[in-house]
């Protein structure tokens, strides 16, 4: 028989399916009020910032307060367009995948600035260690959206030739790590990189991205050691976007106040920040990759966001959370958020808004169709089948080659 | 040419390839300022700097993690698990990703490390410092694993290791660091200075992975075993006067099945030998191969002698580990067969 009083403690959610949303818990800073101290700052000496909140657009969508990264509208522009991109593409995928064309899909509806400001505030040359709710890193750093696609539906021109599930992308040029389905193993491959990179002293830095579930891995406090130990240049971002599948984040941050904080018992600078604002994710990771480039190591990020679709085509939110939740999300949507700045500013307008909406989501059409053309999983043509005992070593073993006879191919 | 031990031969590989590779890094638990507790990396720190040869916090996840990043970045890391019975926190960085990386990313990316790690029993290790865990890692497609007997075939195929395009597992047996070892646990420590296989040259040389080498020519039977158990099994033969050939496989993966089926086509006898658990163990898989290969030459089922399916024990280590004797048994029922 079930008791009604658990007899140790499991943290749960506010909310569950059937009762009303509610974030009225959540403590929401006004924007403007953190502080941005030198980016050179002993790492114990950003504790408030680990437990507040950076923000920089306000409930009037202006930008305010020391943290404002004063970027050209040319940049808001630029960056606007690859969250709506990384929307409509997702939205796209989702389709494509209902209608059976792919495996797979993760959208990441809700978190676009986390991953297409963080690309833009770091140098093309500096190397990423995504987790798989990253595209808007390879949408800002200009990768093929067919290319993209091609992966997802493993076709004859999927660059990595059919062997990983759909958006665990890899984009060597775009120094763009390959993604693992195994949670939080970049990270400390992400500190040995950075390590690599002073090691050679090519003024590169790395970054890696985990969610909030994932940091109870033992990989994230590995990572933060030997980034604390060997001072890395690399940013480290905890996107905690509240939900690990159907686990809610107090799972994997017990007593801990902010996930930004477990940064403090490394001594690692750490900042907590709004992760729907662009501006915030902005200034936050270049503030982070000054720090780490000018030699005083790595940084925390906690992107506090919410995802506002389900973890991926594999589960119905409905069954572990309420209803609308996304909705009344206390820090809005990053898009219409960064849109409302820049209509603020005289530097957008709805017409244009819909009319880049409708450009892109006519892109996103035809590029599908392109990626079609090159096969799909379900009819091919794919990789050559031979393919498959390829690159497990430079030049297969005898092992390999019989084996490849035995197939018959 | 220089006598060595194998901890000597294993340092000399290091810091030849030091010498030579900028991109050659040393690390790993004590491998720094101290040299390792068994001193391979001994000096590395003091000739090539802190960079190059330094102390990691004591997270072998973490350590082949940065490994694993490090090598993405073009650099060889040679990283070092001070005991192979501590390797298995690290598992899923090695197992996941160092072994897949290559294959997952089609070429777009590499990861080349050399794991050094001592294995092996026979020094009073215990259940945790004794562990042969070899044969887990030959089910990773992506990694090579070796595993020398001598300081000579040490030297050379770590070379090879870090010189190779893959991630090497490489196992030291610690009970021939050294000197030869017979089995017998009550003999003397012989030294390697007596060996032939303690001839190590000074400059840089390397060995194929993926080459094994008949150590003992003989026509009766064949015995193939790596690691410790090469030495132990010439051992066996001599005092049983049996007309053994004895193969040193060196490398597990990718295994030398030609030499193998070669020795076996002629003797018709075949034994293989390994220091770990007998289920599952590397054995069964050489077994499996040589039945295939070499079943019509056979003239008796092939034999297994391997440590027993129990934890490795402290103070019945001799009676666990496949010494003299049990190879004798072995080789009485194969050749009455």
């Amino acid at each position: 028989m079930a008791h009604t009083e658990p007899r140790f403690h499991v943290p749960a959610p506010h909310a569950r399916p059937g009762d009303t949303p509610d974030f009225s818990h959540i403590e929401i800073p006004p924007a403007g009020e953190a502080k941005r101290p030198d980016t050179s700052v002993e790492g114990m000496e950003t504790r408030d910032l680990a437990l507040g909140l950076v923000r920089v657009l306000d409930h009037n969508h202006q930008a305010v307060g020391e943290w404002d990264p004063k970027l050209d509208a040319g940049v808001l522009r630029e960056g606007l367009r690859h969250m709506v991109l990384t929307r409509a593409y997702d939205d796209r995928m989702l389709k494509l995948q209902r209608q059976g064309k792919m495996s797979f899909y993760m959208k990441s509806t809700g978190e676009e600035a986390v991953a297409v400001a963080g690309a833009m505030a770091m140098s093309k040359d500096d190397m990423v260690f995504p987790s798989y709710r990253q595209q808007g890193i390879l949408f800002a750093r200009g990768r093929d959206i067919v290319d993209m696609m091609c992966h997802c539906i493993s076709n004859s021109r999927d660059n990595l030739k059919g062997r990983q599930l759909p958006v665990h992308y890899t984009w060597a040029e775009g120094k763009f790590f390959s993604i693992s389905g195994n949670l939080a193993t970049q990270l400390p491959q992400a500190v040995g990189y950075a390590m690599a990179c002073e090691y050679r002293g090519d003024g590169e830095i790395a970054a890696t991205w985990i969610g909030d579930g994932s940091t109870a891995e033992g990989d994230f406090h590995g990572a933060l050691v030997l980034a604390s130990t060997y001072r890395a240049p690399v940013i480290v971002n905890v996107v905690n976007n509240q939900w690990a599948i159907s686990t809610f984040q107090g799972i994997a941050a017990g007593e801990a106040p902010t996930f930004a904080y477990k940064g403090m018992g490394y001594g690692l600078a750490s900042l907590r920040i709004d992760g729907n604002d662009f501006l915030a994710v902005y200034a936050a990771t270049q503030w982070a990759a000054k720090r780490a480039r000018d030699g005083h190591g790595a940084t925390v990020i906690e992107h506090f966001t919410y995802r506002a679709d389900a973890h991926s085509t594999s589960d119905d939110p409905s069954g572990y959370r309420p209803k609308g939740e996304n909705a009344i999300w206390p820090l809005g949507d990053p898009i219409e958020r960064l849109k409302q700045h820049l209509i603020g500013l005289g530097e957008w307008d709805e017409e244009r808004h819909v009319a880049l909406e409708k450009e892109l989501n006519e892109l996103v059409i035809a590029s599908y169709k392109e990626a079609e053309s090159h096969g799909t999983l379900h009819d091919g043509p794919l990789s050559p089948v031979e393919s498959i005992f390829e690159d497990v070593y430079a030049e297969p073993d005898w092992r390999l080659r019989r084996q490849r006879q035995d197939l018959g191919v | 040419m220089a006598k060595m031990n194998m901890i000597q031969a294993l340092n000399s590989a290091l810091d030849n390839m030091m010498e030579r590779d900028p991109d050659v890094i040393s690390f790993g638990e004590d491998a720094g300022y101290f040299g390792g507790v068994f001193r391979v990396t001994a000096n590395l720190q003091t000739k090539y700097g802190l960079d190059r040869s330094f102390d990691a916090p004591i997270n072998e996840a973490a350590i082949m993690g940065m490994a694993i990043g490090m090598a993405a970045k073009g650099l060889k890391p040679v990283a070092e698990i001070q005991f192979s019975d501590y390797i298995f926190p690290g598992l899923d960085q090695i197992v996941s990703e160092m072994s897949r990386i290559r294959y997952r990313t089609a070429g777009a990316f590499t990861t080349p490390v050399v794991v050094r790690t001592p294995c092996g029993g026979g020094i009073r290790g215990g259940q945790t410092h004794s562990m042969s865990p070899e044969a887990f890692f030959t089910q990773v497609p992506g990694v090579q694993v070796v595993m020398p007997s001598n300081p000579y075939d040490a030297k050379g195929l770590l070379i090879a290791a870090i010189e190779s395009p893959d991630p090497v597992i490489f196992f030291e047996p610690k009970r021939l660091y050294n000197g030869p070892f017979d089995g017998h646990s009550g003999g003397a420590l012989s030294s390697w200075a007596n060996h032939p296989k303690g001839e190590v040259p000074e400059d840089h040389y390397s060995l194929p992975i993926g080459k094994a080498e008949v150590v003992r020519e003989g026509s009766a039977v064949t015995i193939v075993a790596y690691g410790t158990l090469v030495l132990v099994a010439q051992a066996a033969a001599e005092k049983a006067g049996v007309d053994a050939e004895i193969i040193d496989l060196k490398t597990l993966v990718p295994y030398d099945i030609e030499t193998i089926a070669h020795s076996v086509n002629k003797t018709g006898r075949c034994i293989v030998a390994q220091e770990a658990p007998r289920t599952s163990g590397f054995a069964a898989e050489l077994a499996a191969q040589i039945q295939e290969e070499c079943f019509f030459a056979l003239e008796a089922p092939i034999q297994r002698v391997t440590g027993w399916d129990t934890p490795y024990p402290h103070a019945h280590e001799w009676s666990y580990f496949p010494g003299p004797d049990r190879f004798i048994n072995a080789m009485n029922t194969v050749l009455e067969a």
